[in-house]
Formats: C-alpha cells, sequence, structure tokens
C-alpha cells in the first residue's frame, strides 16, 4: 500500500511549522508518530499534500514533574511516558494506561500529542485526559491558547483545534487517591472494545471525589459527572458501585462495529466500568 | 514533490538513496537495497515481520517514511548475524524450533534484540509482552518465548565470562 504523492517539510522550530501551515491551509497535516496518520494515508483515507514532520521542534519534546504539577510535551511517545519514572510515581494511571496502548513497536513511535490530538474516539489517552481533567496546550498565527480536555473533542475526528493550530503540550495536576484504567480488546494492538479510567479518593471510608471517564464508548472520549457524584460521600460499597456504573453507562453511546453489537458493547462497558471502580477503591 | 536524496546509515554503512517522500522504508530497504530479511507481512502496522531498529527503538518499517528516518542509525536482521556467523539469537531460535516457514523469524528477532538490549534477563511474561508486536501464523509462540530466554540465558553467561 502506497500513499498519494505529499510534499515533506521538517520545520526546525514552531514558527516555521506553523509558516507552513497558514501557506498551504488545510492541505496540510502534522505528523507526529505517525502510527494514526500512515495508515490513514497507505488507505487512501486521508489525502495530504503538504506533511509537516514535526520531529525536530524541540519545544515539542519532554516531560516535566514538578511536584504534582506535570508537564508533557506533545511528541513524548508513549515509550517516553512508560519508562519516565516521574510520572509513574505521581501518575501511575497513566504508565498504566500507556502499557495498554498497541504493542512495543507501535509504543516506540506514537506519541502522547498524536495520541490526544487527532480525535480519534478509539484512542486511550483521551479518555484518560477526561479522567485527569487535563487541559491541552494549543499555538496557531492568532498565539497560544489552552482548552480543557472535557471541551476539546466534538465528534470522531472532529476537535476544537483548528487548522492552522498545533498542540504543543498536555498539563495537569496529578490525582491523589486510587486509580485503574480498564481496557477490554479483542487482541494485542486492537481500540478498545470499552475502557474506563477511574480516579477515586477515600477518607475515612468515605469517597471525597471520584473521576470516571470512558473510551471508544461514543464517538468522543466520554466524562461521566453523574457517576462520580454516585460514589461521593458513600463507602463505595456494591449499591454505590452499581450507581456509579448506572450512571456511566447512561452517558455513553456506542455504535455496532466488528467488536460487536450495541447490547455487547453495553454489557462490556459495564463490566470493564465495575472493575475499573472496583480496583481504584482497592488502591484508596 | 519528485525525488530527493536521503542520508541514512544502515547496518553501519552509510547510504544515500534516491526516493519520493512517499516511500515507506521497508521498499526503500528490500527494493533499493536488496536487504530482503525485513519482510511484508500485513502492510498494516500489525504483524511486524518489518521490524527494524532505528535508533535503539524497535519500528515497523511499514510504518515509517524514508524521508522520516534520514540521518538515523537503522540494523536490520542482516546486521545481527549472517550465515557464517550467527547472532545469539539466530542460533536459539534454530536450537530450539523457533520458526517454521521462517517468515516472522528476522521481524522477531530483530525485536528480540532491542528487548534483551533493555531487560537483559526477561521473566517469560517480559517476554511474551515485549514480543507482542511480532505475530507468528505457524509454530506458535512457546518456542520462540523459550528461544529467547535461552538467548538471554546465553549472552549473560558470556557477559560474565568476560567480567
Amino acid at each position: 500500500m502506497i500513499p498519494a504523492a505529499f510534499e515533506y517539510h521538517r520545520p526546525a522550530d514552531i514558527p516555521a511549522a506553523l509558516a507552513i501551515l497558514d501557506e498551504h491551509g488545510d492541505d496540510a497535516r502534522v505528523i507526529a508518530g505517525g502510527h494514526s496518520l500512515i495508515p490513514m494515508m497507505k488507505l487512501r483515507m486521508a489525502d495530504i499534500e503538504h506533511l509537516i514532520d514535526l520531529q525536530d521542534i524541540s519545544e515539542l519534546q519532554g516531560i516535566t514533574v514538578s511536584g504534582a504539577e506535570v508537564t508533557i510535551g506533545a511528541m513524548t511517545t508513549q515509550h517516553d511516558l512508560i519508562n519516565n519514572a516521574d510520572v509513574a510515581r505521581v501518575a501511575p494511571i497513566m504508565h498504566e494506561a500507556a502499557l495498554q496502548i498497541a504493542d512495543p513497536q507501535v509504543r516506540y513511535m506514537g506519541t502522547v500529542g498524536g495520541n490526544v490530538a487527532n480525535g480519534d474516539p478509539g484512542n486511550d489517552m483521551p479518555g484518560l485526559m477526561q479522567c485527569l481533567g487535563a487541559t491541552f496546550h494549543l499555538v496557531g498565527s492568532g498565539g497560544e491558547r489552552a482548552v480543557a480536555a472535557r471541551d476539546y473533542y466534538e465528534a470522531a475526528y472532529m476537535t476544537d483545534r483548528e487548522d492552522d493550530e498545533i498542540l504543543t503540550k498536555i498539563t495537569f495536576t496529578a490525582p491523589e487517591g486510587g486509580y485503574a484504567y480498564e481496557k477490554q480488546k479483542r487482541k494485542i494492538g486492537d481500540y478498545a472494545t470499552a475502557a474506563c479510567a477511574a480516579i477515586v479518593q477515600m477518607d475515612g471510608g468515605t469517597c471525597t471525589s471520584a473521576s470516571i471517564a470512558m473510551t471508544n464508548l461514543s464517538d468522543t472520549p466520554i466524562f461521566s459527572e453523574e457517576a462520580g457524584e454516585a460514589l461521593v460521600g458513600t463507602a463505595c460499597d456494591k449499591a454505590a458501585i452499581e450507581a456509579a456504573v448506572a450512571a456511566a453507562t447512561g452517558a455513553i453511546d456506542p455504535a455496532e462495529d466488528n467488536r460487536g453489537p450495541v447490547d455487547f458493547k453495553m454489557h462490556v462497558a459495564a463490566t470493564i466500568i465495575r472493575r475499573a471502580i472496583e480496583r481504584a477503591v482497592s488502591r484508596a | 514533490m519528485g525525488k530527493q536524496h536521503y542520508q541514512i546509515n544502515v547496518n553501519g554503512e552509510a547510504k544515500d538513496v534516491l526516493a519520493e517522500p512517499r516511500e515507506l522504508l521497508i521498499h526503500t530497504l528490500r527494493e533499493q537495497l536488496e536487504l530482503t530479511g525485513p519482510h511484508i507481512g500485513c502492510e498494516t502496522s500489525h504483524c511486524g515481520a518489518c521490524t527494524v531498529d532505528i535508533d535503539g527503538k524497535s519500528v515497523k518499517s511499514c510504518t515509517v517514511f524514508t524521508a522520516q528516518v534520514a540521518g538515523k542509525d537503522i540494523t536490520t536482521i542482516e546486521g545481527l548475524g549472517s550465515p557464517d556467523g550467527m547472532h545469539v539469537l539466530q542460533e536459539k531460535f534454530r536450537e530450539h524450533h523457533g520458526l517454521q516457514c521462517g517468515y516472522c523469524t528476522p521481524g522477531m528477532i530483530t525485536r528480540a534484540h532491542r528487548l534483551l538490549q533493555e531487560n537483559p534477563s526477561p521473566t517469560e511474561e517480559e517476554v511474551r509482552f515485549g514480543m507482542a508486536g511480532n505475530l507468528c501464523r505457524c509454530t506458535g509462540y512457546q518456542n520462540i518465548v523459550k528461544s529467547i530466554l535461552a538467548a538471554a540465558a546465553e549472552m549473560n553467561a558470556a557477559k560474565e565470562a568476560a567480567e
């Protein structure tokens, strides 16, 4: 499979990349690790005249952990993330989720920025970012701006990012409490049939805060505020967890595809959400 | 955009290749440099038969453009061993019947090489997790895992003997 011809650009810094985006508009696309985009180009589902490779832009690289504040450069690969001891220590949910993405070869190349930016509902990081309440930082010819991850996704492959903008980094405050990223997939390398990120804080046997978000169960990642509210103030007993699962499954709208019919997906989703909450509670 | 010159270092040799930006690395390796060890299996980033090492990373060369790897160091199975001087992994795959048809083997060994660089004494579970991006459709994985564990043991013994 050979993609259609394109012009290849490798700018050295952000202004140079933005200039190319400005010049070519929606005929241009940025490429990070390429493990979502290149398969789409090979299938000729993405037709790109100008490909802008971001690998030489040092401002997009690197992970910084300062206290509980975490900054992840867009070009950070899943492999970098997994091997970063500071991330594993302050945000183990991110370490746990990254290990469940694709396979080793893909994780060496696939980036966190690409995973959150392209709007593929199958990607795992967007759901995780809902759970963490992360912030995405974008830069365009009009300057820089920050968007809450929970406001970024509009529909499948449709996001708040404008054609002339580049996602530069992700920031979040590392959460306290127990965590879990649970994912059901048909095989290594497949996207989730259902996945759920859960963070639960307990104090003296009572839940003080909870954040529940889901992957690949709608055309965007889903954050369920109601599911979290169903746990807060309870001991996270069976009844409370079932109420949270009911709230979370009430917020999703899975579509039938080769991973199964809607009824099956709702069943798998409930099981995965329940497991994620139970495991987060057990670690809280 | 027509063909461009790209400088890549393959198995320790600097190569100047002329390719369109849309040329995938696997095609440059196989068709221009006649390195036919890396295989084209699925062409969809799943099977791992095209795995090569790029600057210390295992990469599926069907999912990277040659333009993206200009200036980088690439190692293919041809750079790991030869019929007269096999790599320990190659010897162990032969000894433990870690292959049947052999189609997936260059990718398996190139990936296993990197895995053992990063984790010289993996557990069986770590080998299975680390090899999850390589598919074998005939012999099954039991003997592949055995071959890699045996290679790790031999490489560690050789390292100890050298110290």
